[in-house]
C-alpha cells in the first residue's frame, strides 16, 4: 500500500523534469517545449518553447515542421492600441547571449491542418530550423487546455 | 463666414477622431456609462438577448475559435474565475461572442466554449448582427487577409474581457492578461 505510493512519488518529479532537459545544438539550447490540448482536429494547435543562444553570433528561428501538422507556421501575437492580431512571423530572432521565449501572448508556433486532435498527455515531435544553427528535433508534451506554461517552468 | 465653416469642419474632425479613439483604444476608460445590447443565436439557433440576462453580471469576451494563443488565455481565466466563485457563480454569466461566426458555427461553438468551462455560453450571429453587437460594446474587430492562414484570413480584435452589470450597464473591462485573481477580487466586491 505504502510502497507503490512512494514509488509514484519518486517517479513523478523525474517524469515532469524530463522535458526540462535542454536539447543543445552548437550554441543553441532548446528547452521547455509544450503545447495545449486541442478541441478536435480542425482547430490549430499551438507550440511554445524556450531558446537560449550562448554564442557570440545572432541566430534566428526560421521554420518549424511536425508530422502532426500539414501547415505549421511561426506567428506573433501583437497587442497594439488595444487590438490583438496574429501576423505571420518570417523568422524569430535569437540574438547572441539572449533567451527567446515562444510564450502565450507573444511569438508562437501555430500548427494548422492537424492529422488528429492533440490530447493532454500526448506528445509529438517538432523540428526547429535555425538560420545558422541547423535543425533540431524535440519532443513536445501536450498539456491541459488550461495550461499557461511548461510544467518544468512552474516547478521550483 | 469662411472662418465659421472652418471651425465647424475642425469640430467635425474632432468628433470623428474622438469617436475613433473611443471605439479603438479600449484601454481608455469610457467617459460615461452605456448599455451594450445584443440579440444573437446560440448554437441551437435560439436567439439570446441582453434582456434575458438582467439581474446577472455578464463577463463578455469577443473572439474566434481558430485562435490558439490569445483566446485560450482569456477563456482559461474565465474558467478559473467561475470555478473559484463557487456558489456566487450563478450570479455571473460568461459569454463568448464570435467575431468569425460563419467559420465558428461550422467548427462547433459549444464544443469549444464548454471545453473551457460548462457555464460559458457561445453566441454567433450573422455578419450584420455581429457588427451591431461589436458597435454596441464599442469594441473593434476586423478580418485580415493572410494568404498563409487557413481559409486565407485571420482576425484581429479587442482582446479584453468586458463586465456588464445586472441592470445592463457596461461596468468595466479587464484588459488582456489580467490575472484571474484580480478579476475575482474585483468581481466578488460587486456580487
Ligand atoms: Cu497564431
Amino acid at each position: 500500500m505504502f510502497k507503490p505510493l512512494l514509488f509514484t512519488a519518486l517517479l513523478l518529479p523525474a517524469a515532469a523534469f524530463a522535458e526540462c532537459e535542454p536539447v543543445v545544438v552548437g550554441d543553441l539550447s532548446v528547452s521547455a517545449p509544450w503545447s495545449r490540448a486541442t478541441i478536435g482536429a480542425s482547430r490549430p494547435a499551438v507550440f511554445y518553447v524556450t531558446i537560449t543562444n550562448s554564442g557570440s553570433e545572432d541566430d534566428a528561428l526560421t521554420n518549424i515542421a511536425s508530422p502532426v501538422a500539414g501547415m505549421p507556421m511561426l506567428h506573433e501575437t501583437v497587442v497594439k492600441d488595444g487590438i490583438a492580431s496574429m501576423p505571420h512571423a518570417m523568422s524569430i530572432p535569437v540574438p547572441a547571449g539572449e533567451t527567446m521565449r515562444l510564450a502565450p501572448g507573444s511569438y508562437h508556433g501555430m500548427l494548422m491542418d492537424l492529422t488528429g486532435a492533440q490530447k493532454e498527455g500526448d506528445s509529438f515531435p517538432v523540428t526547429l530550423s535555425f538560420q545558422n544553427g541547423g535543425d533540431v528535433t524535440i519532443d513536445v508534451p501536450v498539456l491541459s487546455l488550461r495550461a499557461e506554461e511548461a510544467e518544468c517552468a512552474a516547478a521550483p | 463666414m469662411l472662418r465659421t465653416i472652418q471651425i465647424i469642419l475642425w469640430a467635425a474632425v474632432a468628433v470623428v477622431l474622438g469617436y475613433l479613439a473611443l471605439t479603438r483604444f479600449q484601454d481608455e476608460p469610457a467617459a460615461t456609462s452605456f448599455r451594450p445590447t445584443f440579440a444573437l443565436p446560440d448554437e441551437t439557433g435560439t436567439v439570446r438577448t441582453s434582456g434575458e440576462f438582467q439581474g446577472k453580471h455578464l463577463l463578455v469576451f469577443f473572439g474566434f475559435t481558430n485562435c490558439p494563443d490569445v483566446c485560450p488565455t482569456t477563456m482559461m481565466e474565465v474558467a478559473e474565475v467561475m470555478d473559484v466563485l463557487g456558489s456566487d457563480a450563478d450570479e455571473v454569466q460568461p459569454l463568448f461572442i464570435s467575431i468569425d461566426p460563419e467559420r465558428d458555427r461550422a467548427l462547433g461553438l459549444t464544443e469549444y466554449v464548454t471545453a473551457f468551462h460548462p457555464s460559458i455560453l457561445g453566441l454567433a450571429g450573422d455578419d450584420a448582427a455581429t457588427r451591431t453587437t461589436a458597435e454596441s460594446f464599442k469594441i473593434f474587430y476586423d478580418r485580415d487577409a493572410d494568404a498563409n492562414a487557413p481559409d486565407g484570413y485571420t482576425m484581429s480584435h479587442s482582446p479584453a474581457l468586458y463586465l456588464v452589470g445586472p441592470n445592463g450597464d457596461w461596468l468595466r473591462q479587464y484588459s488582456y492578461g489580467t490575472p484571474a485573481q484580480e478579476i475575482l477580487d474585483d468581481l466578488k466586491g460587486r456580487l
